[in-house]
């Protein structure tokens, strides 16, 4: 196996914790588009292109996606069951 | 046992994964942590259909008959990423519905409210 | 239990597994050494016998088309269920008025959203029309080059949030709560299912390759993998746009009633 792709895989086995261990999760959704973007990344190099056109839309993209959209809900709900108790 | 690396690797990312799992305090991190579990499979699958000087198996430009790697396992990886964004957004919306009537993302408190 | 204990707990069957897992490993042969005869066999066969330049959508649309029914199945079943659990629900204390809002709704209103800045909105408007043609490439495209029904279809529905992205909510809303995204989706998902009838009806096993295959290398080659990469297009275009709808319908309600 050749230099780069040996580097790619360290940086992915570097990357998969670093998701993991941030807790918070809006700071997770830009973790997991990085980490998203060098899975991406790996399969280019490992020569299977359209896998990397999907998980580059599906990874990076929708899945960040649709974890901000559900943060925003659950934070509207947050706010409004507080405003509710503090109304009554 | 040099060229072994990339499962282990694999089984690095799952571990990871599972960890993260395990010892979450929030719904929405466990989501996400599931899926860098699944991103191990991806791995395995990848690093089990490599040919080491093979190209893309894409024959739009090159003559059928030269070295590609494995696209069988390309195919399986395929379904594997769309079953993953599926599974995610499914377990979103139920966190959503999880936070609106307990009023907590922890899954300590939420075992608590029972009954 | 603490976490504590769950830790370690977790932390010893961990090992466990990969010990197991690394013993397991001894036998597979080295990473870019691969031998086994089915990847050899299926890329000599692929573009004699099918016309398709594309392997790994020729296996998912035409060796192994039944998986990827399943699949696409699997995503349908599960947008059904998102929608499912957010279906607008009658709270305790009457019924919904002309905004969709019921009578807890009306009083709170959260207004906290930031104003977009205008080089993003500049940006997104100059995106969209290139996002539809290239979404609309690439999911026409599958049996020639990379791509194909799913990428092409999530590229599509990222446009209409490209247009929520640009600041014209109003827009967005029309896209998005068209009766025709249901029908595209169900469209999608079904005419996979009847091409594969056509198959059967034609004499030949559920979906055979019946359509007449055409020159290696058209646009219109290789007979049904180019109908069903766009019929699966639809599909996930319809389910990610309307997975979208679900999530922001409050927000879009909420901007659209202070606007008007």
């Amino acid at each position: 196996m050749r230099l780069l792709q040996w580097t790619i895989l360290l940086l992915v086995a570097v990357a998969a914790p670093g998701v993991v261990l941030s807790r918070d999760p809006k700071a997770q959704v830009v973790t997991l588009s990085f980490y998203g973007l060098l899975c991406g990344l790996m399969f280019f190099i490992f020569q299977a292109p359209d896998v990397a056109l999907s998980q580059i839309t599906i990874g990076a993209v929708m899945l960040p996606l649709m974890i901000m959209l559900a943060l925003t809900k659950m934070r509207r709900q947050n706010l409004r069951r507080e405003r509710e108790s503090k109304n009554k | 046992m040099l060229g072994h690396i990339p499962y282990f690797i694999a089984a690095w990312i799952f571990l990871w994964g599972l960890y993260g799992i395990v010892t979450s305090t929030n719904l929405v991190h466990q989501v996400v942590c599931l899926a860098v579990l699944q991103t191990s499979t991806y791995v395995l699958l990848l690093t089990i259909g490599y040919k080491l000087g093979g190209t893309a198996p894409i024959f739009a430009d090159i003559p059928v008959g030269t070295v590609v790697v494995d696209p069988l396992v390309q195919a399986l990886m395929l379904t594997d990423i769309v079953v993953e964004a599926t599974v995610m957004a499914l377990l979103l919306s139920m966190v959503v519905k999880a936070n609106e009537l307990a009023g907590t993302v922890d899954p300590d408190q939420l075992r608590i409210m029972t009954g | 239990m603490s976490s504590r204990t769950r830790l370690i707990f977790f932390l010893f069957p961990a090992g466990v597994l990969a010990a197991i897992f690394v013993w397991g490993c001894r036998d597979l042969p080295a990473v870019g050494d691969y031998r086994g005869p089915y990847g050899y066999v299926i890329t000599q066969v692929t573009v004699p016998e099918r016309h398709a330049t594309d392997v790994v959508n020729a296996i998912n649309y035409d060796y192994r088309g039944f998986d990827t029914l399943g699949e696409e199945f699997i995503l349908f079943a599960s947008v059904l269920g998102v929608l499912l659990l957010f279906r607008p629900s009658a709270r305790i204390g009457g019924d919904r008025d002309k905004n969709g809002d019921d009578a807890q709704n009306r009083q709170v209103k959260i207004d906290d959203a930031l104003p977009i800045s205008d080089a993003l909105r500049v940006t997104m408007q100059a995106f969209v029309g290139i996002m539809i043609v290239f979404g609309v490439y690439i999911a026409t495209h599958g049996q020639l080059t990379p791509g194909g029904g799913f990428q092409g279809g999530v590229i599509l529905a990222s446009a209409p949030m490209v247009v929520y992205l640009s600041g014209n909510v109003w827009a967005f809303e029309r896209i998005v709560s068209h009766p025709l995204i249901k029908l595209v989706e169900c469209l999608g998902a079904g005419g996979y299912a009847l091409i594969g009838m056509a198959g059967l009806l034609a004499g030949a096993h559920f979906l055979t390759n019946i359509i007449p295959l055409g020159k290696t290398g058209d646009l219109f080659s290789s007979g049904t993998i180019a109908v069903i990469s766009v019929t699966v297009g639809l599909e996930v275009t319809g389910a990610f746009v309307l997975l979208m709808q679900t999530y922001l319908r409050e927000i879009i309600e909420e901007r659209l009633g202070q606007k008007s």
